[in-house]
């Protein structure tokens, strides 16, 4: 059989019909389409795709058996490694990651083998068709691990304790488990029955989670860590950056992380039936160019805004937002606007937006992580919009290293976790995600919450104690 | 784990007083600090404050007055009903130190906003003199609670209960014609009583003076930005960075516009919830 050197396509929604509807972009392969793609792997004997992987798959194996058409094996093979496939399989960057080191690329004219989409299928499939089986749970260790955050590295962390025997509670600042699983990536890229679906296995597996509860004020730091015999910390970066030019304040004005928690965890798209509301505007103005900048433009695209921009200070090729959601979003018929860095919001008497004047860039020499710098040409132009989205990036959530001082952070902010371990300036506290490395992706987070969750044995169990 | 209330009492028209279960917030709060709390699974999520605790009861006090879609639709809940999500104790604690003369101003719920306030002011040893304000004498709350701290000063708008006047009204007799002065004030009552007690406040002399800010809040926990402000010139959140800030840094007409961004949505929400609920005039 002649290998096919593209990657089995994935149905989407029409875009001129999904631009008005929050349901899922992707629809996923069927079984045929899993397994024609599955045999595009060569299976070879070096695996990089494994090393690409932050939690280390054992990709190959799982291919192997979706060729065989054992789609259970293939999901256990998935779970013995990543608690949450289904997420992974829809939002990992596959294309830096394990699909990047994938040696069918290395032919010319050959895609990689879509394995985010063959993951997605087999977590898809094995939920399909009812309860998920669980993994084998050992003995009762007798001893507590507190974890704050249910996000990516919180539930990854808290399931891997649990199966080792641990008796793990999750404390959630929301009233909902799954963090930007939850508030931050839009339902028709992630479906929120995914996540809660995820979130009841990890439960399943013996995860106490506890919402309502913000670490230092619900609960003081002095009695977690005396109830518990560890900690784990991942409560993110989820404080919202802003320019800070003047008119930021005007009405109309959002962060994108306000913007896309009323959408996605309160739900205002089904405003008045949910109580929250969220402006829509009729030219929205999103700036940044990051998966973020992509979700809120596309979500604001749905909730009604008519035109739909984005502004960013370099080009398409600085951008950081993964490529397929930027075809997704140019797909969708949002306009870009590139090489323009706002300077300031421009507001009507009433004090709500009217545009942004934006200096004109061009690019200058490369900076330390190789994207060449923009740099003003002195020339300014405005853009109208009557709604503006900053998703200039996140900061590290505050409220929980306010109440810590003792603990250990970096000069920007971030808590000082060994990267191997997580293990933190203060006896038997760890944190791993995004508080540790600043916004990163949920597959880094995960990465780090199994690195904590095998650290954390190790500690408990006597073994090694980094504070000796 | 759904919060039940305990007991709830009408204070005035639109005016109730609960006690809601919620163990851990009773425990923990401190002056000053607030709550997030959303009714149902449909719900938003609204800011509200906290009039008292009680650590052995497990439980916390809140006087609500319904303005919107949410307060009414809680002020229409019963002894023994449940609110879905409470969340906090949220914000920074009021600064309470022994400063000597303080000066307390509260209009209408803000009232029971400054009564862990005065009460914490108080146990320091400060002499409090307290100003409460509002539209007419049954929107007065807690004035014997009050009365045990120190003098109290009743201003109402329609003169039905101390003096005919507003707030700062108040603050002009204690200061110009009794001659008293305050070493530090706190104003806690609607934004726009607040904006006119700091200029008040400034003009009279009074060094420093505390207001409780209460914009539109998202999460309550620094992870939106919905309730920024501008203090002394720097964009400070309302959630983490206050919800006290100093009354006279902050930009009052930038808040007062804040507040109405979502006005016309709010009447729509309300006009659909008045459809359901039928008859409110009990309330």
């Amino acid at each position: 059989m002649k290998r096919q050197p593209h990657k089995t396509p994935i149905s989407e929604q029409d875009p001129k019909v999904r631009i008005h509807n929050f349901d899922e972009v992707a629809l996923g392969y069927t079984p045929e389409e899993a397994i024609q793609e599955a045999q595009r792997c060569i299976t070879c004997p070096t695996k990089p795709c494994v090393s690409g992987c932050p939690v280390h798959i054992d990709i190959p194996t799982f291919i192997k058996y979706i060729k065989e058409g054992d789609f259970q094996g293939a999901i256990d093979t998935i779970k013995l490694y990543n608690n949450l496939p289904a997420v992974c399989g829809r939002v990992c960057p596959q294309e830096n990651q394990c699909e990047a080191q994938c040696v069918v690329a290395k032919i010319p004219g050959f895609e990689p083998v879509a394995i985010g989409r063959l993951e997605r299928f087999v977590a898809d499939w094995e939920a399909e068709r009812g309860e998920m089986k669980l993994p084998e749970i050992k003995e009762k260790k007798g001893k507590r691990v507190a974890v704050v955050g249910a996000g990516p590295s919180g539930l990854t962390a808290a399931a891997d304790l649990a199966k080792l025997g641990y008796d793990v509670t999750i404390f959630e600042a929301f009233h909902k488990a799954g963090g930007v699983l939850i508030y931050g990536i839009p339902e028709f890229r992630l479906p929120k029955r995914i996540v809660e679906r995820e979130v009841e296995y990890i439960k399943r597996l013996g995860v106490k989670i506890e919402t309502n509860v913000v670490v230092g004020k619900t609960i003081p730091i002095d009695e977690i860590l005396e109830e518990f015999d560890a900690i784990f910390i991942g409560v993110g970066a989820g404080a919202p950056k802003f320019i800070g030019i003047p008119g930021t304040n005007l009405n109309g004005v959002y962060s994108a992380s306000e913007f896309l928690t009323r959408v996605n965890l309160m739900k205002a798209y089904k405003f008045p039936e949910y109580d929250t509301p969220v402006m829509i505007g009729k030219k929205v103005a999103v700036v940044g160019a990051g998966n973020t900048a992509m979700d809120a433009a596309r979500t604001a695209l749905r909730v009604g805004a008519e035109k739909v921009m984005i502004a960013y200070r370099r080009t398409e090729k600085e951008m950081p937002a993964r490529l397929e959601e930027y075809h997704h979003a140019v797909e969708e018929g949002i306009e870009f606007h590139w090489l323009r860095q706002p300077v300031e919001y421009v507001g009507d008497e009433e004090g709500h937006v009217i545009g942004i004047k934006c200096a004109v860039m061009e690019l200058g020499e490369p900076d330390a992580d190789g994207r060449r710098r923009p740099k003003p040409t002195g020339e300014y132009d405005f853009i109208e919009a009557d709604m503006v989205i900053e998703a200039i990036g996140q900061q590290a959530q505050r409220i929980l290293l306010d109440e810590f001082p003792q603990l250990k952070r970096n000069k920007r902010g971030y808590i000082e976790a060994d990267p191997e371990t997580g293990a933190t300036s203060v006896k038997g506290v760890f944190a791993g995600g995004d508080i540790v490395t600043g916004a990163a992706t949920v597959i880094e987070a995960m990465g780090a919450g199994k690195k904590a969750a095998k650290a954390i044995d190790r500690y408990l169990s006597g073994e090694w104690n980094p504070w000796e | 784990m759904p919060h039940k209330i305990l007991k709830k009492q009408k204070l005035a028209h639109l005016v109730h007083d609960f006690v809601v279960e919620a163990p851990r917030i009773a425990k923990h709060a401190k002056p000053g600090h607030f709550i997030v709390i959303r009714l149902h699974e449909k719900g938003e999520r609204i800011p509200l404050t906290i009039a008292d605790t009680y650590p052995e009861e497990g439980a916390f006090r809140m006087i609500v007055r319904a303005v919107g879609k949410t307060t009414y639709e809680l002020c229409t809940m019963k002894e023994g009903d449940e609110i879905l999500d409470v969340v906090g104790p949220l914000g920074r604690p009021s600064e309470i130190d022994r400063y000597g003369k303080v000066l307390l101003i509260g209009g209408g719920v803000g009232i029971a906003t400054l009564h862990p306030i005065a009460k914490a002011l108080k146990e320091a040893g400060n002499k409090i003199t307290a100003i409460l304000g509002g539209r007419s004498a049954e929107y007065v709350i807690m004035q014997e609670e009050f009365k045990k701290f120190g003098d109290i000063v009743i201003t109402t708008d329609d003169g039905s209960l101390g003096m005919k006047g507003v707030v700062t009204d108040a603050m002009e007799y204690l200061v110009k014609e009794k001659g008293m002065d305050f070493d530090i004030a706190w104003a806690v009552g609607p934004t726009i009583m607040m904006k006119f007690a700091a200029l008040k406040g400034k003009e009279l002399g009074i060094p420093k003076m505390w207001v409780s800010l209460n914009p539109i809040m998202v999460d309550g926990t620094g992870m939106c930005g919905a309730c920024r402000v501008t203090v002394g010139g720097e964009i400070k959140f309302a959630c983490v960075d206050g919800p006290e800030f100093d009354g006279y840094q902050v930009e009052w007409d930038e808040l007062i516009r804040r507040l109405k961004q979502y006005k016309e949505k709010e009447e729509e929400a309300f006009e659909k919830f008045l459809e359901k609920a039928g008859d409110v005039s009990w309330l």
